[in-house]
């Protein structure tokens, strides 16, 4: 076991990035008593869940900002709330409309029915029985997210066992509720809204989540079941509601890494992976950049499946076929983020005095028409002239993300591409991006420009470059029913096993994709377990 | 027969001489039933009719191709026997392009492409066919129903696991990620030129309202070579005489087989007591008893107009009225002086099918424009010259264009009253680029847009599918759940047009499964 440099001690698991799900996977290894280092590239830990100082005595949680997905069976099991780990639910939310106009999202049933009434009395009979529908189908996937996807192509009893689980499941919906499901999975967000709502601007603010992150417009099909995707969340058992997580979303990974050294693992910051080392067809550690091999019984990595397989391996280590599908699995970038201090509360006259809306996320795309407008840019290689952009002002709940007085506000745009048609990001071109956003907030706010203080603008070639996912994709690979469940991510590859034994991957690149959710890094860490024939304590 | 007729009647009445109504009424007459055919137009054929358009010309109105009707089907009504002929087989598929050589795709030429997308053709393109191989038989049959515990259907759903899983492991992984996917992915996948990818997009795109992008654009393309590869070696044929012809030679075949058909009978309801649909009635007030109703009509039409929500739960009324069905297909015939002349295309092929889709970009661009009620100043089109091969259809020495134009949109802003002639220009300059001097040539032109055809062939959103073909409308699903298996809720009533599975195009597959279907029920009870 000769290596260059330190280093001489030999891991159980090696695990690349201390992402979310990196540490998930690594919280469940250690606890299952296996020797475990978390390697990353990083000066600090999260990848994409950090809160960072950028400026002054302001936190911005600069990539995602919002926490709902997190699995309750992860939260409960890694004991993150000793960890310190609060998720503060937000309230409501509103659209601002260009007509002056506005529509609110209220907690309370009653305030939400009547709100609806404002814009349209059938929409809001209708509503109730939207949100049934939406929470039936979570109901149904929700148990999926914990399992690893069977393949169903194959005759193992393990995959058959699951299917039947599955087509069980199915099955026990009812004939009516399995064609809605059919329907549902594969139908567009636009189509599937028009199905309840008349109001443009109701079907607008519902539409938002089903577009974030994607390569698809809302009247693409398959947004549905994105929208969904940000409907699985849950905080304290309310159902679909969101949270910030309190400190701001590296408080998410701070708990993780506190479990983690907790169970005895360990953590390496500023060690980045060159080069995953493959000897007679078993992953047996990992190079870093600086040449200090590490060895370990298996690795697991929580990069992206391009990012692992393509440039940190050798490709003549992996099946032919298999290289061939990881440069065609999909991961454009689409979404740009803005972190701005501002020197006080920018006011929204569109809001009422006194509704909790303006604690909750803001919107300014009034019509479906909108969004597909800002899809129909990106599609052309620039940013969204009009951008879809969901706006939260987390100090408005969390007084610790700000100094006293002061704002930190999140803007989430969507779209920007990875790459522009006229040529690559430069600085200026970031600043006319950030200028583009700021001045769609300033539209809704007299005071806003005035009050800002710094912003820090993100697109997804900078998400690629300080995070690693792959032209930015904030899902590390598209949730397009190609690349779901046992498509993902790679088909006959969905069990978080690569083609290499000894690697494993455990990213949300894996079922059930992105967000943070931690799903795929427990999913990878029972899979591990189960290989290894240890008793099974993931959830 | 003027009064109300009396007594029983007829087993079965079909409303609608279109293609799939002939079809049904066909297999259900050589069955034995005694079949009665209505329709409201003067002629049979509903969309597949050949008219004209001009003193002296005459076209396909909306399908101008027959290459999607089963090849079993044609023999098995002894079409030939009825009259059907071909004035052409086998037209080459040729993409325009103003920048080079036009690309011509056929099976296996792939002339004019560069490698590594010449050898990445014919792997595509058997990968492909044996992808809709494996789904074509899922078209000959009535989808499963789900839930029932039937045998039948169980067997239905094991049938379809069983045709993708004999595919082999590696191809059965292929198909179930591509299945779902968009058709712009799936050539970025396999090719790099662009006129290959708008050319070999176009055909998945045709008759939908999706761009490249849209996914389910696979499907839909898998799902026209399907019905192409059982369509038999002909390829694209043109029968003679338009796709009337076809029309003429389903109705020789139904009636020679003992059904009646009555043109100029449009029915005004279908009539209903004790939860049975027993009969029609004629606009005329002429009541015509039957066991059962066939409705080749679209299902909103169908079940919406002429049954009346009335005799329906609301669930189902909802779903049938959120069914997607408008249009966005086009078709354009001029009437031209002398032949036109495509500049780029050799002489051989200039009566081929000529495509314009330059690009995937191009074809997502125009779909772009729909998407905001406006149409593209740069139009994808499918053309055909018919007179080049059936000079009949035009006086001595003049000629007929067609032109099926994807994309116009249903709903025009500004409405088709006023937009109808600036589009006409439109599309005309854009045929202009390809076959310089046509302008000069046009004697007269005739747009039908979405709105035009759900008002001529009574096809309500005007959709050549009855309604859009996607996941959530497909199989299992189609046209919606509760009217599957081309029954309706309501006893006695039945659909056999595009709307129900396996969808429009001039294939027939809907007709006769649900004739076998009808057959099939009685014979049960």
């Amino acid at each position: 076991m000769a290596t260059i440099g330190g280093g001489m001690q030999r891991h159980d698991a090696i695990i690349i990035g201390a992402g979310h799900n990196g540490l998930v996977a690594a919280c469940y290894l250690a606890r299952a008593g296996l020797n475990v280092l978390v390697l990353e590239r990083q000066a600090y830990i999260g990848g994409a869940a950090v809160s960072r100082r950028l400026y002054e005595d302001f936190t911005y949680s600069n990539c995602s900002y919002v926490c709902s997905l997190l699995r309750p069976q992860i939260i409960r099991s890694l004991e993150l709330p000793r960890f310190g780990l609060q998720v503060i639910p937000y309230e409501g939310g509103c659209t601002m409309m260009r007509d002056g106009g506005h529509f609110s999202l209220y907690d309370n049933h009653d305030a939400l029915r009547r709100e609806i009434s404002r814009h349209s009395r059938r929409d809001a009979e209708a509503y109730d029985r939207y949100a049934r529908d939406v929470q039936r189908q979570c109901k149904f996937i929700k148990p999926l997210l914990l399992r690893e996807p069977p393949d169903p192509t194959s005759f193992k009893p393990r995959d058959l066992r699951e299917l039947l689980y599955l087509a069980r499941r199915f099955n026990g919906l009812g004939e009516e509720r399995m064609y809605d499901t059919l329907r549902f999975w594969t139908m567009s967000a636009a189509d599937f809204l028009d199905e309840y709502f008349e109001s443009e601007i109701i079907k607008a603010h519902m539409a938002g989540s089903s577009i974030i992150g994607t390569a698809l417009g809302p009247r693409s099909p398959g947004s549905a079941y994105v929208l969904l995707h940000h409907y699985m969340g849950d905080i304290d058992e309310t159902v679909g509601a969101w949270g910030f997580a309190r400190g701001g979303m590296g408080a998410v990974s701070k708990a993780l890494g506190e479990s983690l050294q907790a169970a005895g693992g360990q953590i390496r910051v500023d060690a980045p992976v060159e080069q995953i080392l493959v000897e007679g067809g078993r992953a047996h550690g990992v190079r870093l950049a600086n040449g200090e091999r590490l060895h370990a019984k298996l690795v697991v990595s929580n990069m992206d499946v391009r990012r692992t397989f393509l440039e940190s391996m050798d490709e003549a280590d992996l099946p032919a076929d298999f290289v061939r599908q990881v440069r065609n699995f999909k991961i454009r970038g689409s979404s740009g983020k803005l972190n701005i201090a501002l020197d006080g509360l920018p006011q929204f006259p569109q809001i009422p005095a006194g509704s909790p809306s303006i604690r909750g996320d803001l919107h300014v795309t009034d019509t479906i028409e909108m969004m597909e407008r800002a899809y129909d840019d990106w599609k052309e290689g620039r940013w969204s002239r009009a951008p879809y952009i969901d706006m939260l002002l987390p100090s408005l709940i969390d007084p610790t993300m700000a100094p006293e007085g002061k704002h930190y506000m999140s803007v989430f745009v969507q779209y920007c591409p990875y790459q522009l048609a006229e040529g690559p990001w430069t600085a200026g071109r970031r600043q006319a991006f950030g200028e583009t956003v700021l001045e769609t907030i300033g539209a809704y706010s007299p005071d806003f420009r005035d009050l800002v203080r710094h912003t820090e603008i993100r697109t997804p070639w900078d998400i690629e470059n300080e995070v690693g996912l792959t032209e930015g994709n904030i899902f590390q690979g598209e949730l397009t029913l190609d690349q779901l469940l046992f498509n993902r991510p790679i088909p006959g590859y969905a069990q978080y096993r690569a083609p290499v034994r000894g690697l494993y991957m455990c990213g949300s690149s894996t079922h059930p994709g992105g967000g943070v959710m931690g799903a795929p890094g427990a999913n990878a860490a029972r899979a591990i377990l189960n290989d290894l024939g240890k008793a099974a304590t993931v959830p | 027969m003027t009064a109300a007729a009396q007594g029983p009647g007829y087993e079965v009445v079909v409303i609608g001489a279109g293609h799939n109504g002939l079809v049904c009424a066909a297999y259900l007459a050589r069955a034995g039933r005694k079949v009665l055919v209505l329709e409201a137009a003067p002629t049979v054929g509903g969309a597949a009719v050949t008219q004209e358009f001009s003193p002296g010309f005459r076209v396909s109105s909306c399908a101008h191709l027959l290459h999607l009707m089963p090849e079993f089907l044609c023999s098995e009504l002894a079409l030939d026997k009825h009259g059907l002929e071909f004035a052409a087989n086998a037209l080459p598929t040729v993409a325009l392009s103003t920048e080079r050589e036009p690309l011509v795709l056929d099976a296996a030429a792939h002339e004019g492409l560069l490698e590594p997308d010449g050898s990445a053709y014919a792997g595509y393109r058997a990968r492909m066919a044996e992808f809709a191989a494996a789904l074509q038989p899922l078209f000959e049959r009535a989808p499963p129903r789900l839930g029932t515990g039937a045998y039948a259907d169980w067997a239905g759903l094991l049938r379809f696991g069983w045709q993708i899983r004999r595919l082999g492991r590696p191809r059965m992984r292929e198909l179930l990620r591509i299945g779902a996917m968009n058709v712009y992915d799936l050539l970025q996948e396999h090719f790099s030129d662009p006129g290959l990818q708008g050319a070999l997009a176009f055909d998945a795109v045709l008759g939908t309202n999706f761009g490249p992008r849209s996914p389910g654009t696979v499907l839909t393309l898998l799902c026209r070579l399907a019905a192409q590869g059982a369509a038999g070696v002909g390829g694209l044929r043109l029968p003679r005489g338009g796709l009337g012809a076809l029309s003429a030679a389903l109705a020789g075949a139904a009636t020679a087989a003992g059904a009646e058909i009555r043109t100029a009978a449009a029915v005004a309801r279908i009539l209903v007591k004790d939860d049975r649909a027993y009969g029609v009635q004629l606009r005329s007030g002429e009541q015509i008893r039957a066991d059962a109703v066939v409705s080749n009509a679209d299902p909103k039409s169908s079940l919406l107009g002429l049954l009346g929500a009335e005799h329906l739960d609301t669930g189902f009324v909802r779903r049938v009225h959120h069914l997607r069905t408008h249009g966005l297909t086009a078709k354009l015939h001029l009437a031209l002086r002398g032949p036109p002349r495509f500049s780029t295309v050799p002489g051989a092929l200039q009566g081929g099918r000529l495509l314009v889709a330059p690009s995937l970009h191009y074809l997502e661009r125009c779909f772009n424009s729909t998407k905001y009620g406006e149409y593209s100043a740069a139009p994808a089109m499918e053309i055909i010259v018919p007179t080049l091969h059936d000079p009949a259809l035009a006086p001595r020495g003049a000629h007929v264009l067609s032109a099926i134009v994807q994309y116009l949109p249903y709903q025009l802003r500004g409405g088709w009253d006023a937009g109808r002639q600036p589009c006409v220009d439109v599309l005309i300059a854009a045929l202009e680029v390809h076959a310089p001097g046509i302008t000069g040539l046009v004697q007269a032109a005739e747009l039908l847009t979405p709105l035009d055809i759900e008002q001529r062939f009574h096809i309500q959103g005007g959709h050549w599918h009855h309604g859009e073909l996607a996941f959530d409308q497909f199989y299992m699903v189609r046209p919606v759940p509760g009217a599957t298996q081309y029954s309706t809720p309501l006893a006695g009533l039945y659909l056999c047009g595009a709307g129900s599975h396996p969808g429009g195009g001039v294939m027939g597959y809907a007709g006769r499964n649900a004739a076998r279907r009808i057959l099939a029920l009685r014979a049960a009870a």
